[in-house]
């Protein structure tokens, strides 16, 4: 079972039909059991940085998360949720994340339109197995106002170009991050989708 | 590179999909659902949703349609049409609706486009506003489906939604709806150039040069239509395959 997190923001039935329509056993759960029984954990993303760490704190799964994490179960994180994983976001303040991963969140600045909305295309920062059989100059659907600076560029396996680079597939060992929609974003997101899942064979 | 968006928008009225011109004369097309799936697979890059009903209690005709359409494609979509309260917009996003459009309401009361926000983020909150050039050659908004003149001038409008928290404007041309003569270039680009939230160009599209101009001359971030897509005038894929070859970067699929 793939337990996606519930963490009391937004619709999670697209990201659960998504996971259904690849094949996944998916629940819906902020259960501590649940987390701890699943085969990987999804961390879905609709809101602000702040609600959502608030909510995981008071919901007390976020060392259950933690935990999981460090024994290698695969975490995907989508849009706010892969910007959970990280130490710190500005976003309406400062705010500790997860720290699952190295670096910071940061608001767009520059002369382009925030927030970066709509289909941008992939750029190859490296080979990895979660991207495979995406081109350069695929699309995948962005909407975000926030962007991850990781520590280490490394981990990024693809990034778009949004006046800066903008991180959108990361991946360190278990840990994987989408900055985008796999849910929204037709062909492409199935086969990033259909990758993750592979992973987790 | 960000691609500029085609938007098909659908205007459904007792769960059918019917398209007027100048807001009147409406005629039956199809169903939504099957639409919906069409447009998917031919490359649309969004899908917008009006819901024209006029009768309070058929409008869970509507959202039942909405949670039809989210089971059915993969690609985002925005709801609209007498959307007036949080509730509202809590009903939309949890049939799976991406994102809530808000015209008249916000007009009458401005603090809900904070509210919903706040509430449910601005990447989901979208204002749709109506234009009509007035004698004097300012652009006023209207509402109430263009039948009714505010005191609100379009670009303060449009400034005004964005700074309480729009993440998108719709820009919607009541001289141009329905014509097929091109888009308002002049407002389009006076509008996206003086916000820093995406436009959508709405109405008057009829060619794929209208494509290529509102993009170009208009600087809008997406080009919205409806009748020219669903009576087959214009192909999806056809249109982007021109734009790609007038230099406009588009997701080709």
């Amino acid at each position: 079972m793939i337990a996606i997190i519930d963490y009391g923001a937004g619709n999670l039935k697209n990201v659960f039909r998504a996971m259904k329509n690849i094949g996944f056993d998916a629940k819906i759960t902020s259960k501590v059991n649940d987390i701890n029984d699943s085969r990987a954990i999804v961390l879905p993303g609709v809101g602000a940085f702040k609600g959502a760490i608030n909510n995981l704190n008071n919901m007390g799964i976020v060392d259950c998360i933690k935990e999981n994490a460090k024994k290698g179960k695969v975490i995907l994180g989508i849009c706010l949720g892969l910007q959970l994983f990280y130490d710190v976001s500005y976003e309406d303040g400062c705010h500790r994340g997860l720290g699952i991963l190295k670096g910071e969140v940061v608001r767009f600045d520059g002369k382009l339109k925030v927030p970066h909305m709509g289909w941008n295309s992939l750029i190859i920062n490296r080979e990895d197995d979660i991207s495979k059989g995406i081109n350069s100059e695929d699309y995948v659907y962005f909407v975000h106002s926030y962007y991850v600076k990781p520590m280490d560029f490394n981990e990024v396996v693809l990034y778009s170009d949004y006046g800066t680079k903008v991180p959108a597939l990361i991946r360190k060992d278990n840990i994987i991050g989408m900055q985008f929609h796999p849910e929204k974003s037709g062909r492409v997101g199935s086969i990033l989708l259909n990758n993750f899942k592979e992973l987790i064979k | 590179m960000l691609a500029k968006r085609i938007i098909s928008c659908l205007d459904v009225k007792d769960g059918r999909v019917v398209k007027g011109k100048r807001f009147n004369d409406l005629t039956d097309v199809d169903d939504p659902v099957n639409l919906a799936v069409f447009y998917n697979n031919e490359g649309a890059d969004e899908l917008v949703f009006y819901d024209i009903t006029a009768s309070f209690e058929k409008r869970n005709i509507f959202f039942n349609v909405v949670e039809k359409i989210a089971e059915s494609i993969n690609i985002p979509f925005t709801v609209g049409g007498g959307i007036k309260t949080l509730e509202d917009f809590r009903t939309a996003l949890l049939k799976g609706a991406d994102k809530v459009s808000i015209n008249s309401a916000a007009v009458r009361n401005p603090e809900i486009i904070k509210s919903a926000a706040k509430k449910f983020g601005s990447q989901c909150v979208v204002l749709s506003m109506d234009v009509k050039k007035t004698d004097s050659g300012n652009y006023k908004v209207y509402i109430d489906g263009g039948r009714v003149e505010t005191d609100f001038y379009a670009l303060e409008w449009a400034k005004l939604g964005e700074s309480l928290g729009a993440g998108e404007i719709v820009l919607n041309s009541i001289d141009c709806d329905g014509i097929k003569n091109g888009y308002d270039y002049e407002i389009t680009s006076l509008i996206s150039e003086n916000v820093n939230i995406p436009v959508v160009a709405s109405g008057g599209a009829g060619n794929m040069e209208h494509f290529e101009k509102v993009f170009k001359y208009g600087k809008a971030d997406a080009a919205l239509s409806a009748s020219i897509f669903h009576y087959g005038d214009i192909k999806i894929n056809d249109l982007k395959e021109y734009l790609y070859c007038k230099g406009v970067n588009i997701r080709r699929v």
